[in-house]
């Protein structure tokens, strides 16, 4: 079954026009992209800083409204741009933990507003629902009447995500969920997150810029590059044998124990400026690969091998 | 209460808490104190001088009794103060929520108002609307709060834009809740202690500007009294008879000034950054306080012996280093791991003396750089060997680099401050320095602001910067972690080459093993302020003799090992102000006994391998 299906969706943040400058097409921050996710699968989203995968996620969830394309969760098509009916359907975890709790509101609050606001709960049912959604994610009871500020970053995360479980969705988008714990309390979340998707038959999108742990939760893994796919494909396979060379250059340049320090990319190339894009292929000019057909045409999202696909001229062969 | 404590141990603050303290109770018992009608009047009986029986404070020019005028007068005048700052922080704050929450053109429109209104000088404004709505007391409220609400409106706007973009407001609607809601229960708590702040330090004025405008014969109208229109009326006979004015004049003096002290002192104890005591400026070198003899000089280029770092806030101690040891030599890189919390970055920032004091203070243990301690060395010694012998790279470029200046500029102060060689001369190194670092185009490089680089960019600077004047040693605290993972295997290459070239010695801190596994020849393992392991990189990691090494090693994912279950640590490190005893490590080990929860556990092991464990997982040698 398809829990997530996404077709065309962009994002395109108008610039206000400068008193002499050109007038502008803003900047395309997303490009159309589209995929579908089944129910139960993790759905890994890997880029760097400036992919766009924040804007990404923040239009899933509609805390953002997308300029073209449209999101269907389990069939249903959703109403652009409104977080409310999002919220049943589909949450989200903040990347850091204690900037999405507010600092002046009790944890009971802050679980407890899901409930009120999306199912209309009233207060025997609202206490016996947190007691569970607490009881999944490891927590004591006697936390409900603390405050933020009392909790160590895996705590809070905790907190994050019980308050994600408490709208009951089919999918949660995970925004760099472990990016800002240590890591012996990262290991603890992710396995809590691998638990919770179990017992709830959940769907995530499980976004990070630690290719380890992406490779570590996904089923199947989106590459993301200066705002398009450039590459979808099988966990298992997409780092080992990479048709994009963009993935490649992520995957050489991860630090791996015994591997010998040597820089997978000379050129001291930088990202691309989204103000002014270059033609063809964004990745082209720190490609190796490029030729003259990469600077000019923008290749198409196109079937190699089994299960992957990759935006590219020339993908590197097995 | 701390907040009371703080606000009292401002002195000023308290006088004035005093002093409007003893003038409100007078004003709230003025209707029950036996005080001779106000407005009555006794022509026979004017300009009285003060002390006169019956009339303590004299009379006025009609004959009325100028202390039950004072007081009546001084109840109006309060009550209007307080009542227009109450609306002017109401409207106020409401319009700065709403323009703040909601942004783009609700914003544009709400606040370009808001400047037209600011535009106009206020007291011109005051008379407009008083000359609009005609004279009286409650129309000169009016007046006064409307002046006022511009303050407020920038002031909580300039907040709520700063809190709007939280992630919690991101989750409030997530959550399903509406903008009102969200504005209610998201945003105005957060919002309320500085709503109460700007209130208490602009009551003051709003007194001043109602007693002005009454003063005018605008506000209160006769025969009704209030501070302004009494110093109003008294104005005729200020020369024949002076203390007609001097006596509202000095309860206006010290109504305004004992709020505006307690306001000062409400807002300063309320500031989260003055209570923390950030602004209490710190020393320039760590302050030591070395109780136990100083261990003897070593070979090494570098050595930290038995450091203990300790930082005393109040009446507690946090033990964040407690008593490390580490040498490097020449052209080697030493690896230093472990979680936030761990005394890693402590540990460095101690070589230095670079520790805030307060609340660091260096209890024990020395650090010695070829020989010459540096712990308690003169600030000026400490000063010439920093950046000069001992450089530091730090996590965030961004936050080190000097927004205002050209990263080409802060290069050529940080070799100007330690050789004296001409500006030209420092700027071809610079430029030189760029070039080792492999930033393209240097020279065009060197006249960017830091904002117009890319973080990998700004690191390269940074990296340039510690190698400025040649160091023995750089010590790179996390100097890859915010960098993205192309960018990082650039930098980590970048370092290696580097330290290979040069003969530098670097001490990386960081807690990522396969950072460590590439870059380092030796590593040590930090928990809870002490080191648990250190050797040989390749045998810690192969086979590690601490339990929390080798646990730590098996939690975090590694690329090329598929979909797993992680095997997790439970529970959390302890805090460095209530360690247990024994080992630190012992109440989330599964193979701690009984005898790891008692005593001194020492590091044993013979040099470069050790271990601080009872019950190892390997056999040292």
């Amino acid at each position: 079954m398809i829990a997530l299906k996404v077709e065309n969706l962009s994002k395109t943040f108008p610039i206000k026009k400068s008193l002499f400058g050109k007038p502008h097409d803003g900047v395309r921050a997303v490009r159309p992209m589209s995929f579908q996710v089944a129910t139960g699968e993790t759905l890994g989203v890997v880029g760097e800083s400036g992919c766009g995968k924040s804007t990404f996620a923040r239009m899933l969830v509609g805390l953002l409204e997308p300029t073209t394309g449209q999101i269907e969760i389990e069939g249903k098509a959703l109403d652009n741009g409104n977080a409310a009916a999002f919220g049943k359907m589909i949450q989200y975890v903040f990347q850091d933990p204690i900037s999405s709790l507010n600092p002046r509101k009790t944890i009971r609050q802050i679980v407890e507003a899901p409930l009120r606001r999306l199912h209309r709960m009233g207060p025997a049912e609202r206490e016996t629902r947190i007691a569970e959604i607490f009881d999944s994610v490891n927590l004591r009871h006697d936390f409900l009447n603390r405050y933020p500020h009392e909790f160590s970053g895996g705590q809070a995360q905790r907190i994050g995500i019980a308050r994600a479980l408490a709208a009951a969705p089919r999918i949660i988008v995970l925004d760099e969920p472990v990016s800002a714990l240590d890591v012996s309390v990262q290991a603890q979340v992710l396995n809590l997150l691998a638990d919770l998707k179990a017992e709830f038959n959940l769907t995530y999108l499980f976004i990070s810029h630690d290719l380890a742990v992406i490779e570590a939760v996904s089923q199947r893994v989106v590459v993301l590059y200066f705002g398009a796919v450039v590459e979808i494909g099988k966990a298992e396979n997409i780092f080992k044998s990479p048709k994009h060379p963009y993935t490649k250059l992520l995957a050489d340049s991860a630090p791996v124990v015994g591997r010998p320090l040597t820089a997978p990319e000379q050129k001291d190339s930088e990202l691309p400026d989204p103000l002014d894009p270059p033609p063809g292929c964004a990745f082209a000019g720190r490609c190796p690969r490029a030729t003259r057909l990469c600077h000019q045409d923008e290749p198409m999202l196109t079937q190699m091998g089994e299960d992957q696909f990759a935006a590219c001229h020339h993908p590197l062969e097995e | 209460m701390p907040f009371i404590q703080l606000l009292f141990r401002n002195r000023l603050a308290a006088m004035g808490a005093v002093v409007l303290t003893v003038i409100l109770l007078l004003v709230l018992l003025t209707p029950l104190l036996p005080l001779p009608d106000p407005d009555v009047t006794a022509t026979a009986d004017r300009f009285q001088t003060p002390f006169s029986p019956g009339h303590l404070l004299g009379t006025d020019h009609l004959g009325r009794d100028q202390l039950s005028r004072l007081l009546h007068g001084t109840r109006l005048s309060l009550a209007v103060g307080i009542a227009a700052a109450a609306i002017a922080g109401f409207v106020g704050s409401a319009i700065g929520i709403i323009a703040g929450y909601f942004g783009g053109r609700v914003d544009n429109m709400i606040m370009r108002g808001v400047d037209m209104l600011m535009a106009f000088p206020y007291i011109l404004l005051a008379l407009a609307i008083v000359a609009a709505l005609g004279p009286g007391l409650m129309n000169a409220l009016i007046a006064v709060a409307a002046v006022n609400v511009p303050f407020f409106a920038r002031n909580i706007r300039g907040i709520t834009v700063g809190l709007a973009e939280r992630e919690f407001i991101d989750a409030a609607r997530l959550a399903g809740m509406g903008h009102t809601r969200i504005i209610l229960s998201e945003l105005l708590p957060n919002v309320l202690p500085v709503i109460i702040i700007a209130m208490s330090t602009t009551v003051g004025w709003m007194i001043l500007e109602t007693a002005g405008l009454s003063f005018l014969g605008l506000g209160s109208q006769p025969p009704q009294a209030d501070l302004g229109s009494m110093l109003g009326e008294a104005r005729s006979a200020l020369i024949s008879h002076p203390f007609t004015s001097v006596v509202p004049g000095v309860m206006i003096f010290l109504i305004v000034m004992s709020i505006n002290l307690l306001g000062d002192g409400v807002r300063d104890a309320l500031d989260p950054r003055l209570r923390s005591g950030a602004l209490s400026r710190p020393r320039a070198t760590t302050l030591v306080q070395r109780n136990d003899p100083v261990p003897a000089a070593t070979e090494d280029l570098l050595a930290i012996q038995d450091l203990q770092t300790q930082f005393h806030a109040g009446n507690r101690v946090y033990k964040a280093v407690g008593g490390v040891s580490l040498s490097v030599s020449p052209g080697e890189c030493l690896g230093l791991i472990g979680e936030s919390g761990s005394g890693k970055s402590v540990t460095a920032l101690s070589v230095m003396g670079l520790v805030a004091s307060p609340p660091g203070v260096i209890t024990g243990g020395a650090v010695r750089f070829r020989g010459d301690d540096l712990i308690g060395a003169p600030y000026e010694t400490l000063r010439r060997k920093r950046g000069d012998r001992v450089a530091y790279i730090f996590q965030d470029p961004l936050a080190t680099l000097h927004p205002l200046y050209t990263v080409g500029d802060q290069l050529i102060e940080a070799i100007q401050s330690h050789h004296a060689v001409s500006r030209s001369a420092a700027r071809d190194k610079a430029i030189r320095l760029f070039k080792a670092v492999r930033i393209p185009n240097a020279e065009s490089r060197v006249g960017n602001y830091p904002h117009e680089m890319s973080g990998g960019m700004r690191q390269r600077v940074g990296i340039a910067m510690a190698l400025a004047n040649d160091p023995d040693v750089i010590i790179a605290d996390e100097p890859t972690t915010a960098l993205d993972v192309t960018v990082q295997a650039q930098i980590l290459a970048l370092l290696d080459d580097l330290r290979r070239d040069r003969g530098l010695a670097i001490i990386f801190i960081t807690h990522d093993f396969g950072v460590v596994g590439q870059l380092c020849d030796r590593v040590a393992v930090m928990y809870a302020g002490r080191i648990v392991e250190q050797g040989p990189t390749q045998s810690v990691l192969e086979t590690p003799a601490h339990p929390y090494t080798k646990r730590l090693i098996a939690c975090v994912p590694e690329l090329g090992r598929g979909r797993r279950e992680l095997a997790a640590i439970p529970g959390l490190p302890p805090s460095v102000e209530a360690l247990p005893p024994g080992c630190a490590f012992a109440p989330r080990c599964t193979k701690a006994q009984d005898d790891c929860r008692s005593g001194q556990i020492a590091l044993t092991g013979s040099y470069p391998r050790a271990v601080r464990c009872l019950h190892p997982e390997e056999a040292i040698g």
